[in-house]
């Protein structure tokens, strides 16, 4: 932001303008220079900048997807697949890391020694070592180590964890899943709409919360019945796969960012004035509601940008999943298409404009919630 | 005594019922973990031997022995590696020196320590000049390779994203615009499309006769990386300044650059050396990413001695080894900011 003490050393116009203009040029300068020694390397490879090759077959396999993939499909649809998956670890990581991180602060606040300093170790040790070096302990030191299908570990004989990866039931969808799924997401964005909208209301429209709940009981409900993973054979059939690659990503960008989540719930919660605690507690409110109407709202408002920007290191450190070869964008764009195709430069650029694009847009939505909880000074 | 720890008990452990609970359940999950990791790690443990057939059930640290120096040194010619010690001695002199509040030559420390200190480090490691053997970059490696890229990356990232922040807190729009747009396009992508562009792209980009260092390109790429994190670092030190100071430097007659010089920055940076030192702290941590991009740091040691067929498949005790060394700097490194944090609350923030 432009700031007014910098006004005090004021320019002349003309000398900003040649500051600036010659600023412009050594830019500019600097970037035909590139541009132009990078011209002269694709020439002699008989290449141009051409982002045509998207269209053309990938020829490789995509171990994990969501979608349908085969290696008949263009490199386009290759992209698409490894950014959704991308995107299922990046939410499967929030998800987790949020409910991990949360209590992980918690606990470091308890009166009870045992619990705080648990916890305290546990923040401390995943916050002072690499996340790379967490990932791959992930994956080489535990998850390669499990026990064949045979010796699964399991949990209830629902879940179950072994060398190929962990196996979860999954759900059957019924006629009647996707209009309540559709109803559910239109309850969970026009409940808080329709209660924003009429703020003299609040306590006739409290009952539209119970909307959402009962339609998620209602989904449930009808499903047509689980798909629970059965040993068959060597392997397990039914149900859902994560592949080791996805649980150990998973599992270390989860942690990685529920300690530093952990620090902030810890410090934003402590930062409330003990002076507010107090006086609430003297007005008669009970430690429920003081932690609910005073403490929360005002830690709230300090947790929020910070945690944002932990959500948004975790997207970025998806990419780190490289590393240990699962399929996101980075393993198969800046790894498989790039040594196939050799265009460095256009995918270079892909893979960078897509998390910046991600970047801008998770900043964007987060930015809402944020000015919504903000304080609002009259 | 036995009073004072029943008290101690009762007020930290079983306050109340919730906290009786609380404290029951605890115990009974270290219960469950404790034991079975502390046998791994010293009961059961191996601690010499010549290969993997003396591994038993437990961690399996004779691995570690053998390789200790690999992983400390990557594969610098053993005759050669007391220049690594020396240097290392050197730096942790002048960084002692640098962060030792009651040395009354401190600044003289930290000056050094960015200037002096790295010139003696890089005749010391290269090598090549003063009868010293030259040794090449692609040799270096294990936790030197750690160090090394720290302290370069950081002695550029730090001038730079101290001009950056200037830069977009300036009245003329070109740079105030230019300097937004490097910070936030780093800011925006993972340091490891950084990493992968300096490696592959960054050759595209420069003319025939110039090929960069391996070494010098990762830092390159990890310096324009860190120097947008390091702006928005100074950034927040410059905004804690009051006006006032501003004023009464314009006052005093003294220039923009001057007044920075003299006023706004030493007052600034007092307030951002514990942000400083968090973002090396993190910088010490995602130096492992040159590991993806084939460069033997420690943890590219580890992985490659782990396929070693004397030592197949001890993964576990060589990264459990690395986590040992980082949490150790870094835990220290941090103790030290945050008690630098405490002194900056307490002297008022000014």
């Amino acid at each position: 932001m432009k700031d007014s003490s910098t006004g005090l050393w004021p320019m002349k116009n003309a000398h900003a303008l040649l500051w600036q203009g010659v600023l412009l040029l050594a830019t500019g300068l600097l970037a035909l220079w590139f541009g132009g020694n990078a011209a002269e390397h694709l020439a002699r490879r008989g290449m141009s900048l051409d982002f045509g090759f998207l269209g053309q077959t990938a020829g490789f396999d995509i171990p994990f997807h969501i979608l349908p993939f085969a290696s008949t499909d263009t490199y386009l649809k290759a992209l698409g697949i490894a950014f959704l998956n991308t995107v299922l670890v990046a939410v499967l990581g929030i998800l987790a890391a949020s409910a991990l991180g949360l209590t992980l602060g918690i606990m470091r606040l308890s009166a009870n020694w045992l619990v705080r300093n648990t916890a305290g170790v546990i923040v401390e040790v995943v916050r002072n070592t690499p996340q790379l070096l967490q990932i791959v302990f992930w994956y080489v030191g535990v998850l390669q180590v499990l026990p064949q299908a045979r010796q699964s570990l399991s949990l209830a004989d629902t879940v179950f964890l072994n060398i190929r990866g962990l196996f979860v039931p999954a759900p059957l969808a019924s006629p009647a899943t996707l209009p309540l799924l559709a109803a559910l997401v239109l309850a969970l964005v026009a409940v808080p709409l329709i209660r924003h909208r009429l703020p003299d209301a609040r306590g006739r429209t409290r009952w539209l919360w119970l909307v959402p709940p009962a339609l998620l009981a209602a989904l449930i409900a009808t499903l047509d019945g689980w798909s629970v993973p059965k040993l068959q054979g060597f392997n397990f059939s039914g149900g859902i796969t994560l592949p080791p690659e996805l649980v150990a990503l998973w599992a270390g960008l989860t942690l990685y960012t529920a300690a530093f989540i952990a620090e902030i719930v810890r410090a934003s919660i402590a930062g409330v004035g003990k002076g507010q605690t107090e006086a609430a507690r003297s007005l008669g409110l009970k430690p429920w509601l003081t932690l609910r109407l005073v403490v929360l709202p005002q830690a709230l408002r300090v947790m929020i940008p910070q945690v944002t920007s932990q959500y948004l290191n975790l997207i970025k450190s998806s990419s780190l999943g490289a590393a240990i070869a699962y399929p996101e964008i980075v393993q198969i764009f800046a790894g498989t298409v790039l040594n196939q195709s050799g265009r460095a430069i256009e995918v270079m650029v892909i893979v960078m404009l897509v998390f910046l694009a991600v970047n801008l847009a998770a900043s964007a939505a987060l930015e809402r919630v944020n000015a919504a909880t903000a304080l609002k000074e009259r | 005594m036995t009073e004072r720890l029943r008290s101690w008990i009762h007020a930290n452990l079983f306050s109340s019922r919730l906290n009786g609970f609380l404290t029951l359940v605890m115990l009974a999950l270290l219960a469950l973990t404790l034991p079975p990791l502390l046998r791994w790690a010293f009961l059961d443990a191996v601690y010499a031997g010549a290969d993997r057939s003396v591994c038993g059930a437990g961690a399996c640290w004779a691995f570690i022995d053998a390789r200790f120096d690999q992983f400390f040194y990557g594969r610098y010619a053993p005759s050669e590696r007391w220049r690594i010690n020396l240097a290392a001695l050197v730096l942790a002199l002048f960084a002692a020196g640098a962060m030792w509040p009651r040395n009354p030559r401190r600044t003289e420390c930290v000056i050094l320590l960015v200037t002096l200190c790295p010139l003696i480090a890089g005749v010391l490691l290269v090598g090549g000049v003063f009868g010293l053997k030259l040794v090449p970059t692609d040799q270096w490696g294990g936790l030197t390779l750690n160090v090394v890229l720290t302290y370069a990356t950081t002695a550029i990232a730090l001038p730079l994203g101290v001009l950056l922040a200037l830069g977009r807190r300036s009245r003329l729009p070109v740079v105030r615009w230019l300097s937004i747009g490097f910070i936030e396009i780093w800011r925006g992508v993972p340091l490891l499309t950084v990493l992968f562009m300096a490696t592959v792209m960054l050759p595209m980009f420069l003319p025939d006769g110039l090929t960069l260092d391996r070494l010098v390109r990762a830092i390159l790429g990890l310096s324009l990386f860190v120097a947008a994190y390091m702006a928005e670092v100074v950034r927040a030190g410059l905004q804690g300044i009051s006006k006032g100071q501003y004023e009464a430097a314009a006052g005093l007659g003294l220039g923009y650059w001057r007044a920075h010089r003299l006023i706004i920055l030493p007052q600034a940076f007092r307030l951002i050396v514990p942000g400083i030192v968090n973002t090396v702290i993190d910088l010490f941590k995602d130096t492992t990413l040159v590991s993806i991009i084939g460069l033997f740091d420690i943890l590219g040691i580890v992985g490659q001695s782990t396929k070693d067929p004397a030592w197949l498949g001890l993964g576990r005790e060589g990264y459990v080894f690395a986590a040992f060394v980082f949490f150790v700097c870094c835990f220290s490194l941090s103790l030290y900011s945050q008690s630098l944090e405490r002194k900056i609350a307490r002297s008022g923030g000014h």
